[in-house]
């Protein structure tokens, strides 16, 4: 009777496998990169900004004296046209996005219907910069000529419309600004809200169909609401890409730090007022009101965008 | 009433669908007004000069070509360290990070970077960058500045992609024994490699129009300022960027400079374009759509 041998449980390890746990490292260190970055963004942003924020406190969000010979800076100006320009832009966008978006998915011919979703996500991705140009010198000028003009001088004395359009009809103010924005954020709201409406299960817009509905309200009462909620992240994510939006609007909105109390008065955003300035700076209060002005252009489109996140959910729209 | 009621649904559907028709024609005609007048301003000033020529003081004779060189070299620095990281990054969140609690964290920070505002990032890396560990605007800030932006579109398509490869995959290279890793970079990669090219190309046409982040990194130049002569091959001096000089020209009361400003867009328009449209064929190989 032979003794049994003891097997050998063990094998030898695979080659390379010593090196396992150092790729799941350097693929965790990576992952931690992203978190750093957005959490250096907000750290160098409130240390380069708080000698402008504990110096002018709430001042700094209330006034618009934003005076760099005297050394007294207050965003007012800024943060009011970056929100108003941002919203103003979402509003002339999201009817027409929609609308393109609806006609992509209902009524577009067959055969233009690649064609077109096609052309409109390529337009999604023109750099800013030619918006921009595209702005300053086409629009602008048509802008002023043709439209401000006649509406100033058609504007009633003392009336609110008047009110509303006083300012140089140069064609550089909030309201051209607006609109080059609009466009811009255009093909991508209209991408994302087709991509939308296309996951609609089909069966549910031809029962709608099948009972006699209109496309209109096939598309209001059984596309809309199956995708709302994700249809408000969608806008959302449009608002975000409007606020942060540099170069399209440092070309046209005219540069001015007063908070525009007309359309066709001229004014800044936080991001054009960035652009514009950080590399000029006078003094390092100028240079900290301007990073203080970033922080808050980040707080804003982090919460705007994180409600954009947590609407869209599972579904994550790019 | 009934006949009433009727004529009114007839009334608002067509009405509606008149309102589409019409917009989707107005976008159209906008976006297309857009190209043309960048086509027709663009192509004029269009010639060999542009492509030759640095960047010259208004009146004399100048082109773009230290400003499209300089592009292209942030642009492929930025490349490689977002290629890297995002591939990685991705990686993890599909293959290690699973649901837990820190992988749902890093992913929504990911799609938080995804639309920040890149003016930010340019802040960001000046603060770190420029104003400590260089000192001064150089090209490798600037390709930070891209990398920054480019890294977050990687890592999500490529966790997109690597999470659409089938757990079957993953088996069979366990099944053979290899070590995770290993199984990783030669089957799950290899087998979602057009997809990752994918989100390298829609990055890459993303980040050669950005010109927010440039602006306190790279600063732009003048010169000509990369070379194997120079110190760090030129890459610690400030360096010319396309989106850049058409900023400055654009803005500029020098008609030949906003000739050369056109033109620059045009170019970068077409980069861009043809990037899209490149990173389009190459997914379509994998999906119909």
């Amino acid at each position: 009777m032979t003794a049994a041998q003891p097997i050998s449980r063990s094998r030898p390890s695979p080659r390379g496998a010593a090196i396992d746990p150092l790729f799941k490292a350097a693929c965790l260190a990576a992952a931690t990169m992203l978190l750093a970055a957005l959490a250096g963004i907000l750290i160098t942003l409130t240390i380069g900004g708080w000698p402008a924020l504990s110096t002018f406190g709430l001042n700094f969000f209330t006034t618009a004296r934003w005076d760099p010979v005297a050394g007294v800076f207050g965003g007012l100006g800024p943060i009011a046209g970056t929100l108003i320009s941002s919203v103003l832009a979402l509003l002339f966008s999201l009817p027409i996005a929609f609308g393109v978006a609806v006609f992509l998915v209902e009524f577009c011919p067959t055969l233009l219907r690649r064609p077109i979703g096609v052309a409109v996500e390529l337009l999604a991705g023109i750099p800013s910069i030619v918006y921009g140009m595209w702005g300053l010198f086409v629009f602008a000028p048509f802008f002023a000529n043709t439209i401000e003009v006649p509406i100033m001088t058609a504007a009633p004395d003392g009336s609110f419309w008047q009110q509303l359009t006083t300012g140089v009809p140069n064609g550089a103010n909030v309201l051209t600004a607006s609109i080059v924005l609009a466009i811009m954020i255009l093909p991508y709201m209209a991408a994302v809200l087709r991509e939308l409406f296309l996951t609609v299960p089909p069966q549910l817009r031809e029962s709608g169909y099948g009972m006699g509905s209109t496309t209109y309200e096939v598309v209001t009462k059984i596309s809309l609401p199956y995708v709302r909620r994700s249809a408000v992240g969608a806008v959302m994510l449009g608002l975000g890409r409007a606020l942060g939006e540099t170069m399209a609007v440092t070309f046209i909105i005219g540069n001015s730090h007063d908070v525009p109390t007309s359309l066709f008065a001229s004014g800044s955003t936080i991001a054009s007022t960035i652009a514009n300035e950080f590399n000029e700076a006078t003094s390092p209060m100028h240079s900290a009101a301007l990073i203080a002005l970033g922080l808050v252009l980040f707080l804003i489109t982090f919460v705007v965008l994180a409600i954009a996140r947590a609407l869209l959910g599972a579904e994550r729209q790019a | 009433m009934a006949s009433l009621r009727r004529v009114r649904r007839t009334v608002v559907d067509g009405a509606f669908t008149g309102f589409c028709w019409v917009v989707t024609g107005v976008a159209l005609f906008a976006l297309g007004l857009i190209l043309w007048s960048l086509a027709t301003q663009g192509f004029g000033g269009l010639n060999l000069n542009v492509f030759a020529l640095p960047t010259e003081p208004s009146g004399s004779p100048g082109g773009l070509m230290n400003a499209i060189v300089g592009s292209i070299v942030t642009c492929l620095l930025a490349m490689i360290m977002a290629v890297i990281v995002g591939v990685l990054a991705g990686t993890w969140l599909a293959e290690y990070g699973g649901e837990s609690l820190y992988a749902k964290v890093i992913r929504f920070l990911n799609d938080i970077l995804l639309s920040a505002p890149s003016v930010l990032v340019g802040l960001f890396v000046y603060n770190i960058l420029v104003a400590h560990v260089i000192g001064h605007f150089s090209a490798i800030a600037g390709a930070v500045a891209l990398a920054l932006i480019a890294v977050p579109i990687i890592t999500r398509t490529t966790e997109d992609v690597l999470k659409l490869q089938p757990t079957a995959l993953r088996e069979s290279g366990v099944a053979l024994g290899t070590p995770r890793w290993t199984a990783i970079r030669k089957i799950l990669w290899r087998s979602a490699a057009s997809g990752i090219l994918t989100g390298g190309l829609l990055a890459f046409a993303r980040i050669s129009g950005e010109t927010a982040p440039l602006l306190f990194t790279a600063l732009g130049n003048q010169y000509f300022s990369v070379g194997l002569h120079e110190p760090m091959l030129g890459l610690t001096q400030p360096i010319a960027a396309l989106p850049l000089v058409i900023f400055q020209y654009a803005m500029s009361p020098y008609d030949d400079w906003q000739h050369l400003a056109w033109t620059g867009a045009l170019i970068v328009a077409a980069a861009v374009l043809g990037t899209n449209i490149l990173a389009r064929i190459v997914t379509r190989e994998r999906r119909p759509s």
